[in-house]
């Protein structure tokens, strides 16, 4: 590929307007990237960055606005276009072959043949060479299956260098990685950069925008609202643009004022689906009003199976659950609902009916009360109209169409908010919430954890499942550690730290916990 | 900012564009099936089908068979609808066939052997093709038994069942069952009127506007009442129906139930108005609950749409029989109408099968966002 030196910009997106009905997506947005540097697109979920990304790839044309390539104009009517240009993207979710090695992933759709015969001793040599000019360490004959998630990253990576891709877009790229992955990533882009790729990074984590980028530009509900040099800017600055207000990074509450038992759960033991072991062991522990109980632990240590339990969706095998002094242990979960409200970890299986409108989900745990029913068999559409704009309102839950949009295209974060809305307003003693604020951004985490302590402080007992240590640290009053299956370790988050919280969730401490 | 959405993005009016579309292929491709058969008679098959009962020259003689193509769509819309009522809670109710088997059983032996007057056969029927129903549903609630395989084995044990018990109420010298208007005139459906509106055709009775008003009662029952939220919610994402705390087993067996019910009626409107009788040595399931499910995905899956698919249906049906004999062989009838019924009903079911794989897919592409 011949590089025209004299243009400064590698990839410009220039008034970009893209609509879709009932809502402006992207207007007039410009985005310049220049040669060489890793440029940040900051913005909350459903800001508009991955329309504005599937413009540049083609998958929707712009209503308006001009795309240039070093400097020229360029159509780009599908993804196969962008490919010639040189763009590629690493997709949040990632699109690899899972029985296929990474060397036959790589060369997936450009393979070299000879006489029908697939030549890979030459794509080898390439993707070696590759690998070690910018240090992605993979193993080219390895299984997708077999390896982990990090690596499958830097096989899709791979993919794009294998392609002479100059335009490289990472989407989310850190959603899925461990901490020391993360590390890793960061100097792997940094290493691209120096060698003359232009990135475009997606992000909403401040921080590592600020550890990694050049530069960023900022969109919030579908408008351009600036680009700035990250040395120049900082994080509070930053989440102010994206959010358009001072957003409080660090939680503020009083201490809880402490109330009766709640709930009491005594020698829990639920079965696994996964393997003959049971995934929740002899859990005891109780929650009192006025206080937030977070248990901790590394994601896949029985905490699915845990609330579960709790909530009604699997039978235990033993133990007892009292909540507000009735034994729920064997209660069917219509009826668990009137003390209980459940924020479920997957909003699209448990959550929502997505092909529902929103003001039907706003009802889906209240549809049969009398003041939502007319003669008891009749849906009431104006009572249910009316409170679902009222929770739309209290909630600030955007959508294209308000009450009558379909659930489904909305953003992950305002279904979220959805949700919480109607759990929270429900009658309800004990609120049980898990990885509430998994996949959101910065402003609807503040919103979420602001929600969370409103409750605590309204007497209401809340439980809260989180895989976040910062969340662990900040929103509870008390810290349950859960690994394989078991309590391991209760901890003040006033005395402790964030290492030993992890050595607890790492299995390398425990103690005896004790209801 | 609010855009109203423009008439071609309703998604009623791509409904009814997707049903015409499908409509217009069907006829096509049944008319190049008669082409490659015999390109001499081609264009005059294809219009004689259409046409239907517009091949009689006068006034009255159109009326008279058009009644008795409406005495056929009563029993198909009710078996569309058994199918259409299911499908909205994420089953598919391939029994259906079967129920229509059982409920023919039920409304003739009613109506022969016991001697009883047609509001007590309706009932019977009502509660034995509920019954039909019921046992699929258990299987499916309690045993996790796919309800489309026990369905067709029900379709099968019905049918022998049916053949066996109404061997005790033939004619003595032909495998038909005996005519009810001369056994007992009393279990006949009243016409209340409507056959002097076809020409006295005397097999057009409360049948037809009754089915047309279970159609809209359907359509209530779906769209407007907590029943239906609870069906369709069920439909839609039975995980989250649980979640909701909804009766997953009570919700999959009434809904079985009533599509049982709804079948089973559907064959005491054809049987019970004395149109046909039922022949003790047939050996395959009647197509009425086969055709029923092509009615039900041409009607867009809506109770409404379905009214007016059932009719197409039973228009090209019937049509077939106006096919030149001289021409083409009597089965060539059966294969075209076929040909053109199936392929509207599946043409809207891959466009079904195809949105819900897209949509399955966006989920799980954008789980954080747009």
């Amino acid at each position: 590929m011949i590089i025209l030196a004299e243009a400064p910009y590698a990839i410009e997106m220039l008034h970009i307007t893209k609509l879709f009905p009932g809502i402006i997506a992207n207007d007039d947005i410009t985005l310049q990237l220049k040669r060489g540097e890793i440029h940040a697109l900051l913005g909350e979920n459903g800001a508009g960055k991955s329309t504005l990304m599937s413009v540049l790839f083609g998958l929707y044309q712009a209503e308006k606005g001009e795309i240039r390539k070093d400097g020229k104009p360029v159509k780009i009517m599908n993804p196969n276009d962008a490919n010639d240009l040189g763009i590629g993207m690493v997709h949040q979710h990632f699109k690899l072959v899972q029985c296929f090695t990474v060397l036959e992933n790589i060369i997936l759709g450009v393979e070299t043949t000879k006489g029908g015969i697939l030549q890979k001793d030459e794509a080898r040599k390439k993707v070696l060479a590759l690998s070690e000019k910018y240090g992605l360490s993979v193993d080219p004959d390895a299984k997708i299956e077999d390896i982990t998630v990090g690596m499958q990253q830097r096989t899709e990576i791979l993919k794009m260098l294998y392609r002479d891709n100059e335009i490289l877009i990472f989407d989310e790229p850190t959603a899925v990685l461990t901490p020391q992955e993360i590390d890793e990533l960061m100097v792997i882009m940094k290493n691209l950069a120096k060698e003359g790729k232009s990135i475009l990074f997606i992000s909403h984590k401040l921080n590592e925008i600020m550890e990694v980028a050049d530069r960023c530009s900022v969109l919030r509900r579908g408008k351009y609202i600036g680009t700035v040099d990250i040395k120049d800017t900082n994080e509070q600055d930053l989440s102010r643009m994206m959010v358009g207000r001072d957003v409080k990074l660090v939680v503020d509450k009083d201490p809880p004022k402490i109330g009766d038992v709640i709930l009491d759960v005594q020698g829990m033991t639920v079965a696994s689906k996964a393997h003959a072991n049971n995934a929740v062991k002899n859990v005891s522990f109780k929650v009192r009003q006025g206080e937030i109980v977070c248990i901790a632990g590394i994601d896949g240590n029985g905490q699915t199976e845990f609330v579960y339990g709790l909530t009604g969706l699997e039978p235990l095998v033993s133990g007892s659950i009292h909540l507000c002094g009735q034994d729920i242990t064997n209660m069917p979960i219509r009826k668990r609902a009137e003390l209980l409200s459940h924020i479920p970890e997957d909003r699209h299986k448990h959550g929502l009916v997505l092909d529902y409108s929103l003001e039907y989900n706003m009802v889906l745990q209240r549809y049969f009360e009398p003041q939502f029913l007319n003669g008891g068999i009749f849906l009431n559409r104006k009572a249910i109209r009316e409170y679902s704009d009222k929770l739309i309102d209290a909630f600030d839950v955007r959508s294209g169409e308000g009450s009558v949009t379909i659930s489904r295209s909305m953003s992950g974060g305002n279904q979220q908010k959805a949700i919480i809305a109607r759990e929270i307003d429900k009658q309800h003693q004990l609120l049980v919430a898990v990885q509430p604020t998994r996949g959101l951004d910065v402003g609807a985490i503040e919103f979420i954890h602001k929600s969370l302590i409103e409750e605590r402080d309204a007497g209401k007992a809340v439980l809260l499942v989180s895989l976040e240590l910062e969340e662990v640290m900040n929103v509870s009053d008390r810290i349950l550690v859960m690994y394989e299956g078991e309590l391991v370790g209760e901890l003040d988050p006033k005395k402790t730290t964030t290492e030993e919280l992890g050595l607890y969730m790492a299995g390398a401490k425990r103690e005896e916990v004790r209801a | 900012m609010k855009e109203k959405k423009s008439f071609l993005e309703r998604p009623s009016v791509q409904a009814i564009l997707a049903a015409l579309l499908c409509i217009i292929l069907g006829l096509l491709i049944g008319y190049i099936v008669l082409l490659m058969i015999n390109p001499a008679g081609a264009g005059n098959g294809i219009v004689s089908i259409i046409k239907n009962h517009l091949n009689y020259p006068t006034k009255p003689a159109q009326m008279k068979y058009l009644g008795n193509t409406l005495v056929k769509t009563a029993p198909l819309l009710m078996c569309a609808l058994s199918i259409n009522f299911c499908y909205k809670t994420g089953l598919f109710n391939i029994g259906a066939a079967g129920q229509y088997v059982v409920g023919a059983g039920a409304c003739l032996y009613a109506a022969l052997k016991l001697g009883l007057p047609w509001p007590v056969c309706l009932l019977i029927t009502i509660i034995v093709g509920g019954l039909w129903g019921f046992a699929v549903g258990v299987l499916k609630a309690y045993g996790n038994v796919n309800e489309v395989i026990s369905g067709i084995m029900l379709n099968w044990i019905g049918l022998y069942l049916v053949n066996m018990i109404l061997a005790t109420v033939k004619e003595s010298t032909s495998p038909y069952t005996k005519q009810i208007a001369s056994t007992n005139k009393g279990a006949l459906l009243p016409s209340a009127g409507l056959a002097s509106m076809f020409s006295n055709n005397k097999y057009v009775t409360i049948a037809i506007p009754l089915s047309i008003v279970i159609a809209i009662v359907i359509w209530i029952v779906l769209n407007k009442t907590k029943f239906g939220y609870e069906i369709r919610a069920t439909g839609f994402n039975k995980e989250a129906a649980r979640y909701a705390g909804m009766n997953e087993k009570r919700n999959i067996i009434l809904t079985l139930v009533i599509g049982g019910a709804l079948a089973g009626l559907g064959a005491a409107f054809l049987y019970l108005s004395g149109y046909e009788q039922w022949s003790v040595t047939q050996s395959s399931v009647p197509s009425m609950g086969f055709n029923g499910i092509a009615a039900t995905f041409l009607g867009g899956l809506n109770p409404i749409g379905t009214i007016f698919s059932s009719y197409f249906i039973q228009h090209i049906t019937s049509g077939g029989s106006y096919l030149d004999k001289s021409i083409y062989p009597s089965q060539i009838a059966d294969l075209i109408t076929s040909i053109i019924i199936y392929l509207c009903g599946f043409v809207l079911f891959f466009k079904l099968t195809l949105t819900g794989a897209l949509n399955k897919r966006r989920d799980r592409a954008g789980k954080s966002g747009r």
